[in-house]
């Protein structure tokens, strides 16, 4: 589920330039290099308190590991859970186990998932291609939504087309995720038959090169268009509002006065610089998007990330949990990292400030 | 403040905000008078199953899977969004102000430390994180609120703590200061009304996003097991999506419904407490380089 930040014209200002830009122009004085580490070491420190984070939400919630593994076993005596809990070191006082847990993690160690038994590091690792296809198909298809939409609009601003698109967002910001799945496979599955309704390819099929990639492409259609739908308006505002922002500006009035067309000033002159809001915040929505993708891929039975989580719950598999929420708090301060280093380089000015 | 019938009036003339206010208004009245409208458990079977809506033995809105008027459970279920929605709004706006108000008025080191610690609890996807919180703890209403209010105060704490950095060197908070009153007074008295009206806003947008929040969770079957929620609502109808579509249809349309009409609210009062926002939004994307000079 995404979410639904108020005033989404103000937020990308005030956020990436209060914590990850800023510093980024601050070292720039001081070289790249410079830049480079203090930006690591930020991003180091976050994923500490991330770390901090779990850990405390596993210790403040009732019941421990142990706990789910005697109720497995249909409840064992007091003293062999006592036993239980000495072999991994849950009778140890707190700071004694945060170390240990951070130590497991230094060594790429989120646990062990006994419902599954297997190490969640392997479960983790099978399911992330699905769910980083999905992601990265439907923030394709949304920015790609939004370049046409948020064009449209800023071309045709208080006009019949811009009222249409608006519209359009405010219905995508008020439906809920795995409602619009739903009735997607309802009218393009169900009554249309136009494409699969659950899966990521052809049971048993046997298809291999070409046909599977084709076949994968087919499956992959309805959940990438409902994880798309909300960026999709987010996007499309967002641009619309920056593109008019844009417009505004004295180097597109000497282009139109120069008699260059009214699409070629949007679009070559105008889009470009109306990117970096867009850049800013497809970045931010990266760990919306993963939380988006746990429902979608409950409701197109996407083996992802998301459909491991929704597994983990009804086990009560907190190790694979906490390892699924690090594993993304992970993915997100690295993309957070690399969208700031790609600003840098769509806007060479920053250099200047 | 402004003068209240100021501000109604600048409400009034965004047409969209009113269909909002009335459509909030009309789920408001509806979740109230829902025991009286539908007395008795929203769970309990009136008639036979799978009765479209329609049918003539039908109740107005039809029958789910098991034969439970899903009018009933529309109603019923309007209580418990709204009072997820409302709640963990405000309890994150709580969270959000104290966090962010401090940050700001002490800024330094306590700001860097409390906004580290902000930043950490928006890496984490939110919607996950509720999931967890909720599944490690039993479900029900108060640990979904709780779930919700905890990723979702990150960002009130940001903008209030934005305000407060904006205002705390301004004149009238340098003389309170010069009085000898007390920094949590200046901050209560003096600062936080001042961003009253940015606050309102986003605690009206919380609320609709928490509604949805509260719809996914349901959906994947974290809710209170004692009270009929629109998300579960889908979740039953969806084993029949083939033959009974209008069962997850109808309470999906009620979330679109009443979340539409908050967001229209919250855009509205926006506009309301910001006079010339509208004309000037263009301008809302404020110039990023330019920004942090």
């Amino acid at each position: 589920m995404t979410l639904h930040i108020g005033n989404v014209e103000k937020v990308p200002a005030e956020r990436p330039f209060t914590g990850f830009v800023r510093p980024f122009i601050r070292s720039r004085r001081r070289g790249y290099l410079g830049f480079l580490f203090r930006r690591i070491a930020q991003s180091a420190l976050l994923f500490f308190l991330t770390i901090l984070l779990t850990f405390a939400l596993i210790n403040v919630a009732p019941g421990d590991m142990v706990d789910v593994m005697a109720g497995d076993s249909g409840g064992a005596d007091p003293g062999y859970v006592q036993m239980l809990r000495g072999k991994y070191g849950l009778d140890r006082p707190l700071p004694v186990r945060l170390y240990n847990y951070v130590d497991q993690l230094a060594h790429l160690d989120l646990g062990y998932s006994f419902p599954q038994s297997a190490p969640v590091t392997d479960l983790i690792a099978d399911r992330v291609g699905p769910t980083l296809l999905l992601m990265a198909s439907s923030l394709a298809l949304s920015v790609a939504g939004a370049l046409v939409l948020g064009t449209l609009a800023a071309r045709h601003v208080h006009r019949a087309t811009d009222g249409i698109v608006s519209v359009l967002t405010l219905l995508a910001y008020a439906t809920p995720v795995f409602w619009v799945g739903l009735m997607l496979i309802l009218v393009f599955s169900v009554k249309l038959g136009w494409f699969p309704s659950s899966g990521m390819e052809t049971l048993f099929s046997g298809y291999t090169g070409w046909t599977r990639v084709k076949d994968v492409a087919w499956h992959l259609v309805l959940p990438a268009a409902t994880l798309s739908l909300f960026h999709l308006a987010l996007f499309t505002r967002l641009l619309r509002a920056s593109l008019l922002e844009v417009l505004r500006q004295d180097f597109v009035r000497t282009a139109r006065a120069k008699g260059i067309g009214e699409w070629r000033v949007l679009g070559v002159h105008a889009l470009g610089n109306a990117l970096l809001p867009l850049v800013t915040m497809v970045g931010m929505q990266i760990g919306a998007s993963l939380g988006g993708a746990v429902v979608v891929e409950s409701v197109f039975a996407w083996p992802g990330l998301g459909r491991l989580a929704f597994e983990a719950l009804g086990a009560r598999d907190t190790n694979l949990l906490v390892g699924i929420v690090l594993f993304s708090g992970l993915v997100v301060i690295t993309v957070n990292l690399l969208v700031d280093l790609l600003y840098g380089w769509l806007d060479p000015r920053i250099e200047n400030v | 403040m402004r003068a209240a019938g100021g501000f109604w009036t600048r409400y009034r003339r965004n047409r969209p905000a009113v269909a909002g206010l009335a459509i909030v208004l009309m789920v408001v009245a509806l979740g109230l008078l829902a025991p009286l409208l539908y007395p008795g458990d929203p769970w309990s079977i009136v008639g036979q199953p799978f009765l479209w809506p329609g049918d003539p033995h039908a109740p107005l809105l039809g029958t789910d899977v098991l034969g439970r008027d899903i009018a009933s459970g529309v109603l019923h279920g309007a209580r418990v969004s709204l009072r997820v929605g409302l709640f963990s709004a405000l309890f994150a706006g709580v969270i959000g102000t104290i966090v962010g108000s401090v940050a700001g008025y002490y800024a330094g080191w306590v700001d860097d430390v409390l906004m580290r610690i902000t930043e950490a609890f928006q890496t984490v996807p939110s919607f996950l994180t509720a999931l967890i919180i909720v599944a490690l703890f039993k479900p029900s209403i108060p640990t979904i609120i709780a779930a919700i209010a905890i990723v979702s105060w990150p960002g009130v704490a940001r903008l209030v703590r934005a305000e407060t950095l904006r205002l705390r060197g301004s004149d009238f908070v340098s003389a309170c200061v010069t009085f000898g009153m007390s920094d949590i007074r200046i901050i209560i008295t003096q600062i936080l009304p001042n961003c009253l009206a940015p606050l309102i806003v986003m605690v009206s947008v919380m609320i609709a996003s928490a509604i949805l929040i509260e719809a996914g969770l349901s959906f994947l079957g974290l809710s209170d097991p004692s009270q009929l929620s629109w998300g579960t609502m889908i979740a039953t109808g969806r084993d029949a999506l083939r033959s009974a579509w209008y069962m997850s249809a109808i309470p999906g349309i009620a979330i679109l419904v009443t979340v539409l009409g908050i967001n229209l609210v919250s855009e509205g009062l926006n506009d309301a407490f910001n006079p010339g926002l509208r004309q000037r939004q263009v301008a809302q994307i404020p110039r990023q380089t330019s920004r942090q000079a």
